[in-house]
């Protein structure tokens, strides 16, 4: 580390605040204007302070919602984002656990084969295969529900590839010392590796989580009923008005609550994530 | 208690590699049995066969009198150190130690009792609720044998469990290990790589070579009459000295002389001004350098007129041709260039037949 004496320092403070302030002050803007009255933002005459409506406003939004547009409250779409964001999440992780554990430590017949499958899956990511995935969760009755929100993001290259990797430096001398000790396949996968990959599942979870939050294309096509509707399909449909006034009130208090559980995830997970990414001792 | 016997067991792996080729062997009931030999010799493949952690091709492998080819490694009764010592990293030394006894099902207050114990036994107790990552190497080996003590298995197997120890360590670790196992009077199969601690720890000593058993027996026995020259050169440090010789030389005193491999050890050799004692063997020799290790010195010289003698293919610290070391006591040695005579007597003298094998009693 070189140590930094006097003005320079202050320089480079300097600039790490100024880019503080760059990104911060769009969500600070956010925040004031959902706390504003809707004419004042409307005229252009809105104040850079707080306003007085926070109560009403936050309240509107979270259980009345914008009677136009969306025709529900927002706490029914953050729910919905909610689970749908869980589902993908732990989904992604139970499934790219087992199918690395199988691909890693089990010998069968064209495993390798399996493995470039999966790999291949890679290049095919939703937008790339809208057309037939709504197809098959159409016909399969999953239109307008949590199932069909979650289930056809779930399958995931990415996260197969990183368990593999991680499992293949696990050293074989653990899985035999577990053999000899009389674990068999389910009991090394419980007591051996599962507990090795926490941090490794922790910091996927936060990926995947805000992967999850942020689905856009995907729920604005399969959902039709407005008990459904994400977050973020739910803040694009109050915006677009076409013959009443935008209540932007609403739509910035929808985009603060918005932005909260990914925010909440990383603050959270945040010392696990930091360990997932560089923890090399095993 | 029970003893391990391997008949003509071979292993050959799917792309036709010969790893091992035909061993046989018996370790008795309480013995600790060493198996050495140069990295890939297939001395860990053997090991890792009687633990049931790689198919035996064909032979059988009998634990206690029951031939083990087909049980699990869990069900055969043999514990495991490994060299990297494989704790689980996530779980206490206390867990690291009672798993494998909660896998089989034992009541709880018998895996306390076996834990404490072994712990009292290694001198762990005070470390039973740290993880591995917190344990310096030696106590990493130490948790590493009480999970196999605590076992109480009929064989316990040790895949080099010292090679990541200092030196220090080692040798001090090599002593426990020993005594433990007098102790606990458990069969073992000890591999290294090491001729010292296979020498050192030793009941019945198992040299391997390029998969197949070179010499069985007593550490000392094969010392003193090493069955071929890969034997004579891995077994001693430094190396015994190796020369071929044509038929009818008459330097060299075998009876109808047919040619061969003549072997002396460097403790052996003494540095004189006279001849070879009757019946014995003389190298005129001039310094080429010299290692002093304090409690004595070692000299290596080049035969004189000899620069051009072939190689003896005994591959581990194979000398160069013409290249002969002379142990000597203490610190003195002869100048570098010196002219020196080194001699040995008839019944420190080592002859094999021309391809390193048939040991030829004089």
């Amino acid at each position: 580390m070189v140590e930094n004496e006097g003005l320079q320092r202050y320089v480079a403070h300097a600039i790490l605040w100024i880019g503080i302030a760059i990104v911060a002050f769009p969500v600070y803007l956010a925040f004031v204007a959902s706390t504003q009255d809707n004419a004042a933002i409307a005229n252009g005459h809105m104040s850079l302070l707080p306003g007085g409506h926070f109560i009403e406003t936050y309240y509107k939004t979270l259980f009345v919602g914008s009677s136009g547009t969306t025709r529900e409250p927002v706490g029914t779409m953050l729910l919905n984002s909610l689970i749908m964001a869980l589902s993908i999440a732990l989904g992604k992780i139970a499934i790219s656990i087992l199918s690395a554990y199988a691909i890693v430590f089990f010998r069968f017949p064209f495993r390798m084969t399996v493995f470039w499958i999966i790999f291949i899956t890679l290049m095919l990511p939703v937008e790339v295969r809208i057309y037939p995935t709504y197809k098959i969760a159409a016909d399969l009755n999953l239109l307008d529900s949590y199932s069909g929100l979650a289930l056809p993001l779930i399958a995931s290259a990415t996260a197969t590839l990183l368990f593999r990797q991680f499992f293949m430096t696990v050293p074989d001398e653990l899985l035999e010392a577990s053999r000899i000790d009389g674990a068999g396949p389910f009991r090394f996968f419980k007591d051996t590796l599962l507990p090795l990959s926490r941090t490794n599942m922790a910091a996927l979870f936060v990926i995947l989580f805000i992967y999850g939050w942020n689905q856009y294309l995907w729920p604005l096509l399969i959902t039709t009923r407005d008990d459904m509707q994400t977050i973020q399909v739910g803040i694009r449909k109050m915006i677009v008005t076409s013959d009443a006034l935008t209540e932007w009130p609403v739509v910035m208090a929808t985009s603060i609550l918005a932005m909260l559980p990914p925010v909440l995830v990383v603050i959270v997970m945040q010392k696990l994530f930091v360990r997932g990414l560089v923890e090399t001792e095993k | 208690m029970a003893g391990v016997t391997l008949r003509n067991v071979r292993k050959t792996y799917p792309g036709g590699v010969d790893a091992i080729k035909g061993v046989d062997f018996e370790v008795g009931d309480g013995q600790f049995c060493v198996l050495v030999g140069p990295s890939g010799c297939g001395k860990s493949t053997l090991l890792r066969m009687v633990a049931g952690l790689e198919t035996i091709t064909s032979g059988e492998i009998d634990i206690g009198g029951r031939v083990v080819n087909q049980v699990e490694p869990a069900d055969r009764d043999i514990a495991m150190v490994f060299q990297n010592y494989a704790l689980y990293p996530h779980m206490s030394v206390y867990n690291n130690m009672a798993y494998g006894l909660r896998n089989r099902g034992m009541a709880k207050p018998e895996i306390d009792k076996r834990v404490r114990e072994a712990a009292q036994i290694l001198e762990i107790g005070p470390m039973l609720d740290r993880k591995p990552k917190q344990l310096s190497g030696g106590q990493r080996q130490r948790v590493a044998m009480g999970r196999a003590i605590v076992r109480q298995p009929k064989v316990f197997l040790f895949d080099e469990p010292l090679s990541n120890l200092d030196a220090k360590l080692r040798i001090a670790m090599r002593v426990e290990i020993r005594k433990l196992q007098r102790r606990l009077n458990t069969t073992s199969i000890y591999v290294t790589h090491d001729q010292l601690e296979a020498m050192t720890l030793a009941d019945v000593l198992v040299v391997m070579n390029g998969g197949v058993v070179e010499q069985i027996g007593n550490p000392l026995d094969i010392y003193q009459k090493p069955a071929t020259t890969f034997v004579a050169s891995f077994i001693g440090a430094p190396p015994m000295n190796l020369t071929p010789f044509k038929p009818g030389d008459a330097s060299v005193p075998v009876p109808g002389n047919t040619g061969g491999i003549l072997g002396v050890r460097p403790e052996d050799l003494t540095l004189t001004t006279g001849s070879a004692p009757d019946g014995g063997v003389r190298y005129d020799l001039t310094v080429e350098a010299i290692e002093r290790v304090g409690a004595e010195t070692f000299v290596y010289g080049s035969r004189n007129g000899a620069k051009d003698a072939v190689a003896v293919s005994a591959k581990p610290g194979e000398l160069p041709p013409g290249e002969i070391i002379v142990r000597l006591p203490g610190q003195a040695a002869p100048a570098i260039g010196e002219r020196i005579v080194a001699v040995a007597p008839r019944d420190k003298l080592h002859i094999f037949g021309t391809d390193g094998r048939n040991r030829i009693e004089l």
